[in-house]
């Protein structure tokens, strides 16, 4: 049972949600008794990485055409290339554009979402995050192919150090539907999917020039910025900080809920963090229910003080 | 220009989310059901291309009966007809097969979808569906203008934006931003009762085949009690999430 694992670079550089894919990959591979192939599409980086991580053959597709994204070429070169049973992909945006449109060329089964190793490989059965983070799921793939997209933060990157070999792919794919006008990103912001710790508020705040003291303590956490839906509908803070039921869904190893009341839509997108934090002036505020810290207070008052003491500790 | 909007039927934001007995299925009672909120974006884009450039929008949806209060309430909004697949459907592939069945022959120039529901999360069927009529798939789009048989979709990147242009046909998934939240459309009277008398055609699946089974169900185990700290001794805050949560 031959396990390829897609792991996903930005501009070359591997990203944390790859090397979790392949660390996911190799725990089936074991459990199958069997090899882990990645797939990577020009990456600067060394293979030596995956390696790392248990993959023992990489295939390092180099292609122009597929410089700018595309999510149709993307699957047909992953489809020329990868021919096993299970391929394992990490559940960001471009890899589950790319999942869906392989699994209809391949004629695979398709589980996203995936929480934990499988439950068992014959058949396929793997527990997987459904209704928003407000149950689980024990899906079972009716083929013996299956592609799976492993949720972020969830299995964790587990070194797992094999030695490896790699194999260039000159591929030509043909990637005529679209064509990518312009690119930003915004350089140095942490990505919130892969952020290890979050720090978010809601409309307790007040208003977008309160925000200073929020991006301060991320700062000195080394921390992702997010917020409540009503936040980024008034247009205080951009949409892609917006987690929730309706935004983002994000399983950091610490979420810290400044001025936010904790509604049900709220909790559905970050009650798989690991460690909440709740810091409301209102004691009844619900979600102090789903937090494992709470302090009871006027965030203008709290915030700047945790930040100096976080500084003190870090030294 | 034609356009199809997929839109999927699910339990309100709201709701509190149990499972039956057996824990083999998801528990419907006394549950509402809504159009899927991020459904929402996509059918709104589609009602704007429709007063501005005269689209004429479509609305499917794959499922049974209980489903046409959110078809109706789509009509309502502003949609010109309606089409039920009259299939329960199990998974996304199964769903994506019979909207891509439907589409093949309607000469859509556009399918516009949610990027995924807020039920099952499979974030699937868009995909799937670009890929069963091949067609260029855009997933987590926050922009889309349409020139002749030409779009321009921006997308959500990590950390980032990216605009592209796409041939049409083609799918398109969206989210938020794809247009403003105060521009979503709330039914009026005159829209609720003109959706009564739209055409609402009801096909027949062309097959039962599915992929994936969801052979049980389990809720969040729920969290220990909230451990509180004055607001004037942040030093133990501190102090616990170091040493006894161990994430900072
Ligand atoms: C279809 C639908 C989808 C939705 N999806 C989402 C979603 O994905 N994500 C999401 O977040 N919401 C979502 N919502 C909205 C959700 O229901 C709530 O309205 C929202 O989460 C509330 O945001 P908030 O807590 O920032 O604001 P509020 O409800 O206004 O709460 C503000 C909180 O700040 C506290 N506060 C005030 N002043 C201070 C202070 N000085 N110091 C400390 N605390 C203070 C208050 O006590 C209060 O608890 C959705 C709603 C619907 C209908």
């Amino acid at each position: 049972m031959a396990v390829f694992v897609y792991a996903e670079n930005i501009n070359g550089v591997y990203k944390k949600a790859a090397f979790e894919a392949v660390s996911y990959a190799k725990a089936v591979a074991d459990q199958a008794g069997d090899t882990v192939t990645a797939i990577t599409v020009n990456p600067t980086d060394s293979s030596d990485l995956l390696y790392k991580y248990g993959a023992s053959n990489v295939i390092n597709i180099k292609d122009e055409g597929l410089k700018n994204f595309s999510a149709k070429a993307y699957a047909q070169a992953v489809s020329e290339v990868a021919n096993g049973n299970v391929i394992v992909f990490p559940h960001t945006t471009d890899a589950s554009s790319i999942a869906p449109m392989l699994a209809i060329m391949n004629g695979s089964s398709l589980i996203t979402n995936v929480l934990e190793a499988p439950e068992s490989l014959s058949p396929f059965q793997v527990k997987r995050k459904a209704f928003s983070g407000k149950g689980f799921m024990h899906a079972k793939s009716e083929g013996a192919a299956v592609i799976l997209t492993v949720s972020q933060n969830a299995f964790g990157v587990k070194e797992n150090t094999v030695s490896g070999s790699e194999e260039v792919k000159n591929l030509s794919v043909a990637n005529e539907d679209t064509k990518v006008i312009s690119h930003e990103q915004s350089s140095g912001k942490l990505d919130l999917k892969e952020a290890e710790i979050v720090v978010s508020a809601g409309r307790g705040l007040k208003g977008p020039e309160n925000w200073g003291m929020i991006e301060e303590l991320a700062n000195v956490l080394g921390a992702a910025t997010a917020c409540s839906k009503p936040v980024s509908d008034i247009g205080w803070r951009p949409h892609n900080e917006h987690v929730g039921q309706t935004g983002k869904a994000i399983s950091p190893n610490l979420y810290i809920a400044v001025g936010i009341s904790g509604a049900i839509q709220h909790l559905a997108g970050v009650n798989s963090s690991k460690t909440i934090v709740v810091i409301n002036s209102d004691a009844e505020a619900p979600f102090f229910k789903s937090a494992d810290y709470g302090v009871v207070g006027d965030a203008f008052q709290i915030i700047p003080a945790l930040t100096e003491k976080i500084k003190a500790l870090k030294g | 220009m034609k356009i199809l909007v997929c839109i999927s039927s699910v339990p309100d934001t709201t709701s509190k989310i149990n499972f039956t007995a057996d824990k083999s299925a998801f528990d419907k009672n006394g549950i509402q059901w809504v159009i899927n909120p991020l459904d929402e974006f996509a059918l709104t884009k589609a009602i704007k291309l429709q007063e501005s450039q005269g689209a004429t929008v479509t609305v499917i949806n794959v499922g049974d009966t209980a489903t046409e209060p959110v078809i109706r309430k789509a009509l309502a909004i502003g949609a010109n007809d309606g089409v039920r697949v009259n299939l329960d459907p199990k998974d996304s592939y199964s769903t994506a097969k019979e909207i891509a069945a439907v589409a093949q022959n309607g000469g859509y120039d556009l399918i516009l979808c949610g990027k995924e529901s807020i039920d099952y999360n499979g974030g699937s069927v868009p995909g799937m569906v670009a890929q069963l009529l091949n067609q260029p798939f855009v997933n987590a789009s926050v922009g889309l203008d349409v020139n002749g048989n030409e779009a321009t979709a921006v997308r959500e990147i990590e950390g980032g934006k990216e605009t592209i242009s796409v041939k049409l046909p083609a799918v398109i998934a969206g989210q938020k931003g794809l247009v403003d939240e105060k521009d979503l459309i709330i039914p009026n009277m005159r829209g609720i009762m003109s959706a009564r008398t739209k055409p609402l055609q009801v096909v027949e699946p062309t097959s039962s085949e599915v992929k994936v089974q969801g052979v049980s169900y389990d809720s969040v185990p729920p969290r220990a009690a909230v451990k509180l700290v004055a607001a004037d001794n942040l030093d133990e805050l501190v102090r616990l999430l170091h040493e006894e949560a161990k994430v900072i």
